[in-house]
């Protein structure tokens, strides 16, 4: 064994101990959603008719395969899985990998932990290597499960194969991004920030080829290529392999990134500061938002540009149903082509605001990050009110994540706008139906602000909070899950706008819930002790 | 409480799961004196302060900071006074001028007259990012903020860890100048020869409870003095007179340990058998502090 990957075994092992709680949970996850799916469909449509008219529904509605791509094999259940599970799947394999990398790496490093680690008899390139190792390994055992779970569904055995390569091979690519991304940055935090955009922009660009039924945009996607791999209907064996080719390109590059650097350091470079605070700098507040914004802004511009795109795609919805006489007539009883885009872009809004409950969510976390990082005790030692630090950071909670739905609502309805003849009339329509979701974004980040008061060692389950309420929003449906199941997600009571009717009852309720459940948090807070090292 | 107490801690004890931190500690600081607060690592230093500042809650006994309540009053409290933790931490997108400017205009302002002397004497650059000072330098940032603010009370957790002997000379005269300026300081520190130079009275706390307290001249006497001595004659009774340990004998030279209450009787012997010459040695912190952790360790 080279003399640089010396250690790599033990620093596996560690790796192993340290994740022995969050892999399982995110390989169950992972395996549990086509799984759980495959099973779903058997039982609600158990006939091919059934089946061929839940395909129908799917190609008559762009906003469903903007969310989960095209269906291949409508007739058969594991088609349909394919066809319900691959996206959603992949994209959990990716973000589980990208930070699995990060933490073992580039966190690592920004600890010092790394440090410790260098100094004993370990090589160079040990620490990187077993992070990408243990991704490696992660991956393997999701394919593995995943490929008997589906077989265990009665699936035929090519096609499960298929399914678990393409969502396996996903997490290969971003296993790959995650590594170099942690070579370039200095931060755990910019790194995972730098994977998670590529995720996003590869799941966008699959979305709005999907929705447009323009091929050869989803293929610049390999988010889009899962799908692409065609499990039960004629698989693409080439693409699986494919997943493995890149990723061994990307990992080729962060190693090569590796050698050029030193520990500790990143590529891109820290600039000076300034020697002396700007004069508004004076407040808990103040501190929040210098803190915050730099986040702020990318998702800000990152959903100017989702709005964009989608809003521009959106007029070219009604266009793509013309040929199907059957699937016309459905649409004519549905209200028209109007009717059908104004559910686009209701369902576009709809998954947004998950995706910003993620970024509401992560700024409300952000005190506890600072309270580990001991940040937090400084500032209460000053002359600073326990509740107004937090308040703060729930403000740029709050206060941001309703900046981002305007920002996206503006931008889809100026661009739909521009197709349609009507910019400003459609981009205050469209503002409206994406603050529609303000408050359902809201409670997700209230809960976060609970556990910080209440429970400040299990605040990431307010992540598990919001991919349930992801889960019950988009599989609900399909599940036939009950009502009131359903609608303990709160983005469940938000009306479908734009085209809905909308009523002030469960804005009001979701305003209050948020309010009283931060209230709570912050009661909480004021009273807990300030974590000990 | 006395007037002239700036911090009361009286019988304070605090548990985490199972881990006593502290067990009825009790500690006085009075007003206008540096006071050391003595301990090893984990010795509960550094939990004591945090309670002090409100912080983390005591399980039990009484805490009074500058006539107030930590927690309840802890806004108004902390207008008076000035933290410096021992393990400072930096945000890491804000420079260190910028962090100097924010700690000491949330805790009501700092002088900027004081804070750029303070600057240049410790040789501090406040344009780098946080996340690229050492550890030093990041100390020292908590420094700069907390000496320019002009509080009435400093609270230093292990101040001095990473700076240079250089900057530990600069740290030394500021707080003999913050002395001067009549604040009141409490120094938790385990380096002996900072306190001894530094400190007014010292507080000794070993597993969560003070085990000594008083000036340094108080805490001498409270233990032995080295006593060497030329003699003409070396009594035989020399080694049975109480209050006598370790005697040696070389010659007509005499070594021993002297209790500080039997001193005044050992002298008299050593001076009626013809005394030559005589060295006594005041003990130092170090065998204070030793003594106290040998002898409770066994």
């Amino acid at each position: 064994m080279n003399r640089a990957m010396t250690g790599t075994g033990v620093l596996l092992l560690l790796a192993l101990r340290r994740d022995r709680v969050a892999a399982p949970f995110w390989v169950l996850a992972v395996v549990a959603l086509p799984v759980g799916t495959a099973s779903a469909i058997a039982e609600l449509y158990p006939d091919a008719s059934q089946r061929l008219a839940l395909g129908m529904t799917i190609m008559s509605n762009p906003a469903l395969r903007a969310l989960t791509g095209p269906v291949y094999d409508a007739a058969s259940v594991g088609g349909l899985t394919a066809w319900r599970a691959t996206n959603v799947a992949a994209v959990l394999a990716a973000l589980m990998s990208a930070f699995l990398v990060v933490r073992h790496t580039r966190a690592e490093e920004e600890s010092g932990r790394a440090e410790l680690i260098g100094a004993a008899p370990v090589g160079r390139y040990a620490l990187p290597t077993a992070a990408v190792l243990m991704s490696l390994l992660t991956n393997l055992v999701i394919a593995v499960l995943l490929t008997a779970g589906l077989m265990g569904q009665g699936l035929p055995v090519a096609g499960s194969l298929a399914l678990a390569g393409a969502v396996a091979g996903v997490g290969l690519v971003f296993t790959g991004v995650a590594a170099v991304a942690a070579q370039v940055t200095t931060s755990a935090r910019a790194a995972n920030s730098i994977a998670v955009s590529v995720l996003g922009v590869f799941f966008l660009v699959r979305a709005a080829g999907d929705a447009a039924a323009v091929d050869a945009v989803s293929w610049l996607s390999p988010v889009g290529w899962a799908q692409r791999v065609r499990a039960f209907a004629g698989e693409r064996w080439w693409l699986v392999a494919l997943f493995a080719v890149v990723a061994l390109v990307l990992l080729v590059g962060a190693d090569l990134l590796a050698r050029r650097r030193d520990l500790g350091g990143g590529l891109l470079a820290e600039r000076r500061g300034r020697a002396v605070a700007a004069p508004w700098l004076r407040s808990p507040l103040a501190l929040a938002w210098r803190l915050q914004r730099g986040p702020l802004a990318t998702w800000a511009v990152a959903f100017a540009a989702v709005g964009a795109v989608f809003g521009s795609l959106a007029a070219s919805v009604g266009d793509l149903v013309g040929g199907n006489e059957q699937i016309a007539a459905m649409l004519a009883r549905l209200g028209g082509a109007d009717a059908l885009i104004d559910n686009f872009f209701a369902a576009q809004f709809h998954l947004f605001a998950l995706v910003i409950g993620g970024y509401a969510v992560q700024a409300a976390l952000r005190p506890r990050a600072e309270e580990i990082a001991g940040r937090a005790e400084p500032v209460l030692a000053a002359a600073v009110p326990r509740g107004r630090w937090l308040l703060g950071h729930v403000a740029c909670s709050l206060a941001g994540s309703a900046l981002i739905l305007t920002v996206v609502g503006l931008a889809a309805g100026f661009a739909h706008g521009l197709r349609v003849g009507e910019p400003v009339r459609q981009a205050v329509r469209l503002l409206g139906a994406a603050l529609a979701q303000v408050p359902a974004v809201w409670v997700s980040a209230a809960i976060a602000v609970l556990l910080f008061g209440f429970l400040p060692r299990a605040v990431a389950a307010a992540w598990a909070f919001l991919l349930v309420f992801a889960v019950l929003d988009l599989f609900g449906q399909l599940f036939q899950l009950d009502e009131t199941v359903r609608m303990l997600s709160p983005y469940a009571h938000v009306p479908a706008l734009p085209g809905g009717e909308p009523a002030a009852g469960p804005f009001v309720w979701l305003f209050l819930v948020a309010a009283l459940v931060i209230g709570a948090g912050v009661a909480g807070f004021m009273r807990r002790d300030l974590a000990a090292d | 409480m006395p007037e002239d107490s700036a911090v009361l801690v009286d019988g304070l004890t605090k548990r985490f799961g199972r881990v006593h931190a502290l067990n009825g500690l009790d500690l006085e600081v009075h007003t206008g004196e540096v006071h050391g607060f003595l301990g090893p690592n984990g010795a509960g230093k550094t939990t004591a302060l945090r309670i002090m500042l409100g912080l983390l809650h005591g399980d039990e006994g009484r805490v009074e900071v500058l006539g107030g309540h930590p927690f309840r009053d802890a806004v108004a409290l902390h207008r008076r006074l000035a933290y410096v933790p021992g393990d400072v931490t930096l945000w890491p997108t804000l420079s260190g001028g910028e962090a100097i400017d924010l700690l000491g205009r949330l805790r009501g302002g700092l002088d900027p007259r004081r804070r750029a002397e303070l600057v240049d004497r410790f040789d501090f650059d406040p344009a780098k990012k946080g996340s690229t000072y050492s550890k030093g330098n990041r100390q020292k940032a908590a420094l700069i903020a907390a000496l320019s603010s002009g509080v009435e009370l400093l609270l230093l957790d292990e101040p001095t860890a990473g700076l240079d002997p250089l900057m530990e000379a600069v740290f030394r005269e500021c707080i003999l100048e913050e002395r001067r300026a009549g604040r009141t300081i409490l120094l938790s520190s385990h380096l002996l020869a900072e306190v001894e130079a530094l400190c007014d009275r010292v507080t000794i706390i070993r597993d969560g409870r003070a085990v000594e307290s008083g000036t340094l001249a108080q805490l001498r006497h409270l233990t032995r003095t080295s006593v060497t001595a030329d003699l003409s004659s070396v009594p035989d009774s020399l080694g049975g007179l109480p209050g006598v340990h370790d005697l040696t004998v070389t010659g007509t030279r005499v070594g021993m340990e002297v209790d500080a209450e039997h001193l005044a009787a050992v002298l008299r012997v050593l001076t009626g058998a013809g005394l030559l010459g005589l060295t006594c040695q005041p003990p130092t912190l170090e065998q204070l502090f030793l003594r106290h952790y040998q002898t409770t360790a066994s």
